[in-house]
């Protein structure tokens, strides 16, 4: 792979990663600045205004508490990131790593780990979601680990899968040869070749982990109020569908402007990371 | 080479099985294998793909599959290596016996500048610091003769040719001078002209450290000029083994007439089509009781592929402390 500065030029020429990375971006941004500053405190409830439409006073006009929309949007977002980093870092901190050594290890420890993560992978995330719940209560907390539970067999396979493939290349053999154990191959030569599978799963599992808490807490098992989150705007938005059905359309919009952004930022880092692509520059 | 009782040999192996599992069930894929290797000397061993000779070289790194099944003897500066911890093992590769790979594209991490492929084996066995490590690299590349050195230590594998490479892969595998040095098939990957530079370069390395060479090459011209001693494989042990001008002078193995019958030479006439083995290599899992290439061979009787043939020792007329020996009881009648 040539140096850094090639990857950052190939990287801006690509249209998905720009597009992708804009609107990520963007994500961060309102997260980062809605912890400073907002329209509107987010629980601040004025009746007499409720269902109000869009006006100077509010962007986007305010829900069935008389709420600003435009407020709710822009803390929530701080929870659907929240969600996302933790969720995939638990993945990614307990995944990549057993992933890593059953391929290092082969034999047993390989099927041990990869029948148990068969085993957690067939549970779906929200079945695993209201199992947590019905045990320890909803709430934000439960709803991250039961996604980032989710996700750990995610990147277990896919480390292992991604490595076999290393450890199968004769610079790994090479490397034996020179008397490296497989601790040593592992970090210098596997992970550094994986890397780019794991980031692109990382953006594409970030999103899935969006969505997730939005349908954990439109159920009603995720965020908590008065804490704003996107799932639970739609949650309820949903009982006043026919009055004011523009509620459910801004925070379904934000879900899925989030996981576009987020899918196309991974099949950009995808080509971009990709030494293939590289060559041909 | 003097008349003194002989030392201890660099490397000794005796009677080296190894069983690979298959689909189908265990396989044997080396039958036997015996070489006895002194200091700095270089051996050479030919044979068609999948007789073993590949195997040969990771069974005596240490580097066979996991579930290999391995019995015998390798004995490397009187340290048995068969069944030797793996934290051991690791302490002698790339200390005591290095390897240089067949393919320089792949067996080179691309994610890496190369000093710093260079460098690991010094920084693991020499416990060299990064810079200390870095400047003896560059040694290394100058000595292996890569042009511009100096310039291509932060270069990528991509950015090399196969010839730059290979001799990358060799500098990796000189870093800690080791007593033994493993060549599988070094120079397949390259073009022509770039074959014989290469290997002039590990024939001159050899000899200046005084390591011993095992070559391994299904090319038979390469060996002429290459090593002291040559070793013919078939079906996963040695036919016939001998002192490098003594086997060209006169083959004695049905299956080393077939090698060198098989060669392409200068002077043919036209449209000449070049003599051919009949028949392929038996699968693994049907070996013969007897010879292996009774199958194939011409001068083969019945019993030939009843009774496994025996190594019998031919008389050198040029004498030789290489004896020549051939596993083929007919040898005399052909």
């Amino acid at each position: 792979m040539p140096g850094k500065h090639s990857v950052w030029r190939r990287a801006l020429r690509h249209p998905s990663f720009v597009a992708g990375g804009a609107m990520v971006l963007l994500l961060v941004l309102c997260a980062v600045l809605s912890q400073f500053w907002s329209p509107y405190p987010v629980g601040d409830i004025d009746i007499p205004n409720k269902l109000a439409s869009p006006s100077a006073a509010h962007w986007l006009g305010t829900d069935s508490l008389g709420r600003d929309i435009g407020a709710l949007l822009w803390v929530g977002s701080q929870n659907s990131l929240l969600v996302g980093f933790i969720a995939v870092g638990i993945g990614l901190g307990v995944g990549v790593p057993l992933g890593l050594l059953a391929s290092a290890r082969r034999g047993w420890v390989e099927e041990v780990i990869m029948r148990v993560s068969d085993f957690t992978f067939a549970f779906p995330a929200l079945l695993l979601a209201i199992m947590l719940t019905a045990i320890y209560g909803p709430g934000l907390v439960v709803s991250i680990v039961a996604i980032g539970i989710f996700n750990i067999p995610v990147f277990a396979r896919i480390s292992r899968g991604a490595a076999n493939a290393v450890w199968s290349r004769d610079f790994t053999a090479a490397a034996r040869s020179a008397g490296q154990g497989p601790l040593a191959i592992t970090w210098v030569h596997v992970l550094p070749n994986i890397a780019s599978v794991l980031i692109v799963q990382a953006t594409i599992q970030f999103a899935i982990a969006i969505l997730a808490e939005a349908a954990l807490s439109y159920l009603g098992l995720g965020t908590q109020p008065p804490q704003p989150s996107w799932g639970r705007m739609l949650n309820e938005a949903q009982s006043q569908m026919f009055q004011a059905p523009m509620l459910a359309v801004y925070p379904g919009a934000a879900i899925a402007l989030a996981v576009l952004g987020l899918n196309l930022l991974g099949d950009g880092l995808r080509d971009v990371l990709d030494p293939r692509w590289a060559r041909q520059r | 080479m003097t008349d003194m009782p002989k030392p201890s040999p660099l490397l000794q192996v005796t009677d080296l099985r190894v069983t690979l599992p298959t689909a189908r069930g265990w396989a044997q894929a080396l039958r036997g294998v015996s070489l006895r290797m002194e200091r700095g000397q270089t051996i050479g061993l030919i044979g068609e793909s999948g007789c073993g000779k590949s195997l040969t070289a990771l069974a005596l790194m240490g580097l066979l599959p996991e579930r290999a099944q391995v019995s015998g003897s390798v004995v490397l500066q009187g340290q048995e290596l068969v069944g030797m911890p793996e934290p051991q093992l690791c302490r002698l590769r790339g200390a005591r016996m290095a390897m240089i790979f067949q393919e320089p594209m792949t067996a080179l991490n691309p994610l890496q500048p190369i000093w710093k492929q260079i460098a690991e084996p010094l920084r693991l066995h020499q416990h060299m610091g990064v810079s200390v490590a870095k400047a003896r690299a560059l040694q290394l590349l100058e000595r292996v003769q890569l042009p511009r050195a100096r310039e291509r230590l932060e270069a990528y594998p991509h950015q090399l040719s196969g010839g730059q490479r290979q001799r990358v892969m060799i500098s990796m595998a000189l870093a800690c001078s080791p007593d033994l040095l493993i060549a599988d098939e070094p120079t397949t990957a390259l073009d022509v002209t770039v074959q014989k530079e290469v290997l002039a370069l590990i024939k001159q390395l050899v000899n200046e450290d005084g390591m011993g060479l095992l070559l391994i090459s299904h090319d038979l011209g390469l060996m002429q000029d290459q090593v002291d001693r040559v070793m013919v494989m078939y079906g996963g042990s040695v036919v016939e083994s001998s002192a490098t001008p003594a086997l060209f002078a006169h083959r004695a193995h049905p299956y080393t007439r077939g090698l060198f019958a098989a060669r392409p030479r200068l002077g043919l006439a036209r449209g000449t089509r070049l003599t051919t083995i009949p028949g392929s290599v038996p699968e693994l899992m049907d070996m013969p009781a007897g010879c292996a290439f009774a199958d194939r061979c011409e001068w083969a009787v019945a019993d030939c592929h009843l009774t496994p043939p025996q190594a019998e020792t031919i008389e050198c007329r040029p004498a030789s402390e290489l004896t020549h020996t051939v596993t083929c009881p007919r040898w005399r009648l052909t």
